[in-house]
Formats: structure tokens, C-alpha cells, sequence
């Protein structure tokens, strides 16, 4: 997974093209931190379909209220940069997998 | 032949963990299934100060990595499992989860917890993830410098918010009650009391929360006047209590009107075999050291059950000679009588039939199994199958006949 901040965000997300995955967590937060074997195991699995992407939202604040993340753990789904599926506070990684499962198929 | 454990626990918070800890170290196989990282809700609570042994400055995930190091230290396995369906009735018990795996148990213990109830005001549910919130500990970090509103006033409310003032500029606290009046222990009331960045706003409700995309107003209604007035916010952090996580036993297991898991002092519930512990269990108290305890009183009545279980097969299903299973209780006066005269006439018998006492005022289980009802009551054994069913006082002459007729069938 591509570790993405405020520098960064615009270039591999933003401009990039087909899927990326973004993963806002922070460290604090403990649910993120549960769910973030997950992710990483989703990465492999889709690898060249989706990019996956995570974002420490606690240090990238103003970006991730500008992205409208104002909670965590919040998964986001970008098709060319835009949002094609969110996900926040009470989801499954198995949610996840079945909406990836269905834009990328 | 796929592997049974004695002990398959159901969740992985304080309650679970404990029984892990107590059912491992009796040497009982034992398994955790939990659904994300163990530590239930006590992991997203930051400041936790009343457990015993661990005064100021414990923090909730540091004390819940501890207990999962001391479970797994005597063996206890905890594996990243949501259990999705249960089938409790049978002596092995069968555990489905949801990426399709299945687990079997001689007994399980539930530690399904708790969830923060959600009040469904309007807005409640789209702006989740969008500023409204039920975990401090996730989110604090976004209203840095910001306004946030607290909904509820019991300890969990009064605590959390006094961790927001460590981010937010304000933090406002909405109370149902008449000023001054709040549900939380008197320690923490006085130090938000005495936090400048707390604002109170008194006997009044959250009505709704508004925005665009994020988090932006909310309408906050006085419940003594009716009226009804918009605030700035940038946040709703909600500690309205909680809703036990039992849909999935519905029907299966005696649940209250609340959906709280019925059990009695040893944590039985009313399927035999079957322990519930921790906040999803109907109870005066939940917090961390009464999950805790729980999780102890639960291993330790599943290992008593395991062993009467265990020494009932041996003694009674798997013998070879026939069994006279006798029910009595040490409060009944004939059904003592009846013991010493079944005691002598087996003996008579020299070994050709066994005697198997079973006190009914410390183990109702295989009674109640069996559907005896009455004391004393003679149930006839033989290859693991019930041959006859007595009850009542019997004379010698009729015991006799009864073993005749057995011995002479085999």
C-alpha cells in the first residue's frame, strides 16, 4: 500500500486513473487499526486492478475534510479521481471487497 | 474428524479475554473468535481509571494488550473471526463465520458486547464518518481548534468529552436534565465542572443536525419550553449508552425485552453448555472488572460442566455393564432412604450391575435432560441406551424384578 499525504494526495489519487482505494485511518484510531489486515490482504488480491492507498487522517487534516472525511475509519473508492464508493465508522472488509468486486469486474 | 474445542468464546473483550485466561489456564482447549482486534469497546476508551491495580494514566488499549498477552501467554488462541450463526442445541456445539468457516465446542462462552445506541435523530445517520461520531478516541483529532457537541451526561459522555477538550475549542454538552444534574459519578462531574472549554446547555435534546456534506448546525430543542433553537457545530459526538450485539441468538438463547442475554450466577444461559459474559448479559454494572469477572465465573463453570459432562459418559453411556442412574438430593429424606436400599441390593449383584448416584441439588443438568422431575427417580442404562425410567419410591422386590428383567434381556 502507498503511504499518500497532503503532498501527495493530488498526484496518486486525485489525477490518477482507474481505481484507487484510499484507506483513512490514524493512529489513535483503534478500529482502523483492526481493519487495516484487510486492506492489506485486498491489495494483494487486486493487485493491478485497484491501487491502494492509506492516508494518516490525523495528520492530513484539512485534506481530509476537503476530501468530506470527517470520521474514521472511512474507506474511499476513487474511479479517475472522483469518489466512486465511501465507506465510514460501521463497515465490513468483506462490504468492501463485494463493492471492488463489482467496479473493477 | 475435524477438532473440538472444550471452550470456543465468542468475542474478544475484557469479558472473553478473561475467560480465555482462566479456561486456558485450567488446560482446557480454548479459542477466541473475535471480529476485529481483541479488546472490545475498552479499546476506543482512552482514560480508564477504575481498574483495580491500574489507577490514572492506564489507558484503555494499553490495559486491553495486556490482558491479550496474558490470555495468549497460557495458551488461549484468538483468531480474527466474526461469528455470524450458532447451533447450541446439540452436546457439540457448531459455530459459523462469516468468511465460511466453522468451529465446534463442548461449551461456548458469549461475549458478544455492546454497541453505541444510536438515537435516530434526523441527520443522525448521513452525517456518520461526516461528524458525527460515538468514538472519541477515532475522530478527536479532526476538530482540533474546532466546536463540538456532546449528546448524553453518564460517565462514558462526561469522560469522553473532557478528552475532546484536549482537541476541540468547545466542547457542549447537551443534558436532558435540570442544570447541575448529571448521570456520571460525582469525580468526573466535578472535573468537567471545573473545564473551562466545557459549555453546558441544560433540560434540552438533540433535535437534528444539519449541513452540507459535513457536519454544520444542529437543532437543539429545551424539552421545558418546547422552543427550539439552531447552534453552530462542527461535530456530534454521541454517548447514549448501549444496545447488546445479540440479533444473531434471537430465538436460540432467553434474551430480555432489551435483547440482554438472560443468565444466572454461574453465567449460564438457557441452553446448557452455553455462558454469556460482559455487557450483553443483563446485569446491574458494566464495566471493564465486571466483564472481567464474568469471563471467570464462566471458564470456571464450563470446566465444572466439562468434567460432570465427561464423568457422566464414562461412568453411565460407555459402561459396559448396565447402569442404575439414581437421582436424589441430600434435602429429601426417602430419596437418601432409597439410596442405601438401591446400594444393597447392588450389591448383591457383585458387579453385574453398577450404581450411579447423581445429587440433583448440585447438578440439575442431567436431570433436567432426562426429564425427571421427581426425586428419588431410578433410570435403567444399558450401551448407552435409557432402558427404563422409575420414579418414586421403589421396594426391594421391585428393584429386584427391574434387574432380573435387564439382565435376562442382555
Amino acid at each position: 500500500m502507498t503511504e499518500v499525504d497532503k503532498i501527495t494526495f493530488e498526484e496518486e489519487v486525485l489525477k490518477a486513473k482507474g481505481f484507487v482505494l484510499v484507506d483513512f485511518w490514524s493512529p489513535k484510531c483503534e478500529p482502523c487499526k483492526e481493519l487495516m489486515p484487510g486492506v492489506a490482504a485486498l491489495a494483494e488480491k487486486y493487485q493491478g486492478k485497484a491501487k491502494f492507498c492509506k492516508l494518516d487522517a490525523a495528520a492530513n487534516k484539512r485534506l481530509s475534510i476537503s476530501q468530506k472525511v470527517l470520521g474514521l475509519p472511512t474507506i474511499v473508492i476513487y474511479k479517475d479521481g472522483e469518489k466512486a464508493a465511501e465507506f465510514s465508522k460501521d463497515f465490513a472488509i468483506e462490504d468492501v471487497e463485494a463493492k471492488l468486486k463489482e467496479l473493477t469486474s | 474428524m475435524p477438532e473440538i474445542f472444550d471452550i470456543v468464546i465468542v468475542g474478544g473483550g475484557p469479558g472473553g479475554l478473561a475467560a480465555g485466561i482462566y479456561g486456558s489456564r485450567s488446560r482446557l482447549k480454548t479459542i477466541i473468535l473475535t471480529k476485529g482486534k481483541p479488546g472490545g469497546q475498552a479499546s476506543t476508551t482512552q482514560e480508564l481509571e477504575n481498574y483495580p491495580g491500574f489507577s490514572r494514566g492506564t489507558t484503555g488499549p494499553a490495559l486491553m494488550e495486556a490482558m491479550v498477552d496474558h490470555a495468549k501467554s497460557f495458551g488461549t488462541e484468538i483468531v480474527r473471526e466474526e461469528v455470524v450463526d450458532l447451533e447450541v442445541e446439540g452436546e457439540t456445539k457448531l459455530i459459523k463465520t462469516k468468511s465460511g468457516n466453522e468451529y465446534l465446542a463442548k461449551t461456548v462462552v458469549l461475549a458478544p458486547g455492546a454497541e453505541p445506541r444510536s438515537l435516530n435523530i434526523k441527520g443522525e445517520h448521513g452525517f456518520r464518518g461526516k461528524g458525527v461520531s460515538y468514538c472519541a478516541t477515532c475522530d478527536a483529532d479532526f476538530f482540533e481548534d474546532l466546536d463540538v457537541v456532546v449528546v448524553g451526561n453518564g460517565d462514558a459522555a462526561v469522560e469522553e468529552a473532557m478528552y475532546l477538550t484536549k482537541f476541540a475549542e468547545t466542547v457542549t454538552i447537551i443534558v436532558i436534565h435540570d442544570e447541575g444534574i448529571l448521570d456520571c459519578n460525582k469525580a468526573s462531574a466535578e472535573r468537567a465542572f471545573a473545564n473551562p472549554k466545557i459549555k453546558w446547555i441544560w433540560n434540552s435534546v438533540l433535535e437534528e443536525i444539519k449541513g452540507d456534506g459535513l457536519v454544520e448546525r444542529v437543532v437543539v430543542k429545551n424539552i421545558k419550553s418546547g422552543e427550539l433553537f439552531e447552534m453552530e457545530t462542527n461535530g456530534v459526538f454521541f454517548f447514549v449508552g448501549t444496545v447488546p450485539k445479540t440479533e444473531m441468538l434471537k430465538g436460540k438463547i432467553d434474551l430480555n425485552d432489551q435483547g440482554y442475554i438472560i443468565t444466572n450466577e454461574e453465567m449460564e444461559t438457557s441452553v446448557p453448555g452455553v455462558y454469556a459474559v460482559g455487557d450483553a448479559r443483563v446485569k446491574y454494572l458494566r464495566q471493564v472488572v465486571t466483564a472481567a469477572a464474568d469471563g471467570a465465573v464462566a471458564a470456571v463453570a464450563a470446566e465444572k460442566y466439562l468434567a460432570e459432562e465427561e464423568g457422566f459418559k464414562e461412568r453411565v453411556l460407555n459402561a459396559k455393564e448396565p447402569v442404575m442412574v439414581t437421582f436424589w438430593s441430600p434435602q429429601n429424606e426417602s430419596s437418601i432412604l432409597a439410596i442405601s436400599q438401591l446400594e444393597q441390593v447392588v450389591d448383591e449383584y457383585g458387579g453385574a450391575v453398577k450404581l450411579v448416584k447423581i445429587d440433583t441439588y448440585r447438578n440439575q443438568r442431567v436431570a433436567k435432560r432426562y426429564g425427571v422431575k421427581t426425586i428419588p427417580s431410578v433410570m435403567f442404562f444399558h450401551g448407552g441406551e435409557i432402558l427404563d425410567l422409575v420414579t418414586g419410591n421403589l421396594t426391594e422386590e421391585e428393584i429386584k424384578t427391574k434387574i432380573a428383567s435387564i439382565l435376562k434381556i442382555n
